[in-house]
């Protein structure tokens, strides 16, 4: 924690302080909640709890003091945006009455969570809202080095410039490989947007390069809608090879950046490669992660299955036919945050609906979307409600296109001002 | 000690209450990823707190069957019984 411990310690006592009147009905003190990871997930469960019942005491614990938004940093990447425009402070998040404590969660037992500092946080109900890690081990040859070398830019910041300066450094005619991994993982349309976006880039800035999809599926999020935008905009320019075609990496070599494959091998240029990923490290430290690498939850609490009184939210958690995106996480986030509320009273949390949307931009003023609603199923599972949702029509005009690309603006700026604003 | 406690109790119910009539109906949470919370957002699409109750059902319903032209809240209108989009409207009608 880079806030003194001492300073710390004085905001806990203010803030039970203020309290006190209700909490000292109870057995002398507020309900408290710890909520681990301060991405669309966290921080929004953090807020949300705050304005379900504001005497729980909240404590968000977050490593970075700068949040980087994965959602738009395609364009990032493709240079039609800015970093800065993806970052966000903890500042209005404090101004809840929420501590911020920025600092590495680095265990976790029944009762506290442990901070890098050695600090204990205790806990009633703890929210584990870690994001992804990357799984170092599953792609033989991608390591933390190879990463610097072939960025994977899955997790947004320097990596997300990395792969931008790549691009822009890069010779017209260069070939360009995203490698996109099996499922579960972080945002499905990604891989297919970021090929988007830098085929925008190309066609523009570099028109004789190439760009390849190697896939290890043979089928991914918006497909139909992808491949026709594809053939509109980039002919000739992006190549999709998918699982059954050879698309599947084995290895790589970061040296020379050539991408293995069971049917050959690919010398990229500019080599971005998305990894296998996990559910961020603390969720296995904590014990709610299952072989699979991600946690199994209840659709109504988003309780830990393996773990009780720790819940998990955002891409971490399995949810069923939820996809691991920034809307479901923030809609997680508050449906976790109304259950946690009422279980802390001793209530009995009630049914809820989820909502998800993604819009996916193919070039500045092309916008298509995904959305979904869902519900607990008989299973278990959030499952989505029958005859709900899907995809933007096939064969729309381009001012329909047009239309989703500033409604994807517009749905930025709402949700990163209800998660930081 | 007793009465303190029954006292405390009593408070402590009431202010359940409260906060049980302020949770937001099953759904109505997820609105807010795309229709702003706040008057800060430039958005053209419209917050729904303080709207009136009945035009939402009917955007809802109109949504539902397609007579309002939509990009994405045909597909989300779908995933809504009746008696779940009157909970919502009703509750964002009362929201400030």
């Amino acid at each position: 924690m880079k806030a003194s411990r001492r300073e710390f310690l004085k905001l806990g006592v203010a803030a039970s302080t203020a309290l006190l009147p209700l909490a000292a009905r109870a057995q002398g003190a507020a309900p408290r909640v710890v909520v681990v990871g301060g991405g669309f997930a966290g921080a929004s469960c953090a807020r949300a709890l705050r304005q379900a019942d504001g005497r729980i005491a909240v404590t968000l614990v977050e490593a970075n003091a700068t949040f980087t938004a994965c959602p738009f940093s395609n364009a990032v990447i493709g240079g039609l945006r800015e970093l800065r425009a993806q970052q966000f402070t903890y500042d209005r998040v404090a101004a809840d009455g929420i501590v911020v404590a920025r600092a590495m969660a680095t265990a976790v037992d029944a009762r506290s969570v442990t901070l890098a500092d050695g600090a204990h946080l205790p806990y009633d109900r703890l929210v584990l809202a870690p994001g992804i890690d990357i799984r170092w081990d599953a792609l033989p040859g991608y390591d933390e080095a190879a990463a610097a070398q072939m960025p994977h830019a899955w997790r947004a910041g320097e990596q997300t410039l990395l792969l931008r300066r790549q691009l822009e450094a890069m010779d017209d005619g260069g070939l360009v490989v995203i490698s996109a991994p099996a499922n579960p993982f972080r945002c499905p349309p990604g891989p297919y947007e970021r090929a988007s976006l830098i085929a925008h880039y190309l066609k523009t800035k570099k028109p004789k390069s190439k760009l390849m999809i190697l896939d290890a599926k043979d089928t991914f999020s918006k497909q139909r809608l992808f491949q026709a935008a594809w053939a509109e905009l980039y002919p000739g320019l992006l190549e999709w090879v998918p699982l059954s075609k050879g698309g599947a990496v084995t290895s790589v070599d970061a040296a020379t950046r050539t991408l293995m494959t069971d049917f050959g091998r690919h010398q990229a240029k500019v080599a971005n490669v998305i990894p296998p990923q996990k559910a961020g490290r603390i969720a296995e430290v904590a014990g709610v992660a299952d072989g699979t690498g991600w946690c199994p939850i209840d659709p109504v609490t988003f309780e830990s299955k393996l773990q009780p009184r720790i819940h998990v939210i955002g891409d971490a958690a399995i949810a069923g036919a939820m996809p691991k995106s920034a809307f479901a996480a923030n809609s997680q986030a508050k449906t976790c945050a109304a259950a946690v509320a009422r279980l802390l009273t001793g209530a009995t949390p009630s049914a809820p609906k989820l909502i998800n949307t993604c819009y996916s931009l193919v070039a500045p003023d092309y916008g298509i979307s995904v959305a979904g609603v869902y519900q607990p199923s008989a299973s278990g599972q959030l499952a989505e409600v029958p005859g709900s949702g899907g995809v933007s029509p096939a064969g729309a005009p381009r001012a329909t296109r047009a239309a989703e690309a500033l409604l994807a603006e517009a749905w930025f700026r709402t949700i990163t001002d209800e998660t930081f604003g | 000690m007793g009465r303190t406690l029954a006292a405390a109790i009593g408070l402590a119910s009431i202010a359940a209450a409260t906060v049980a009539s302020a949770e937001p109906p099953a759904g109505a949470a997820s609105c807010s990823g795309c229709h702003p919370a706040s008057t800060r957002v430039t958005s053209p699409v419209p917050r729904l707190a303080g709207l009136d109750q009945a035009a939402i059902v009917r955007a809802m319903q109109d949504f539902r069957s397609g007579q309002r032209a939509a990009t994405v809240m045909d597909r989300i209108a779908k995933g809504f019984t009746d008696e779940e989009v009157q909970a919502i409207a009703a509750w964002y009608a009362t929201q400030k």
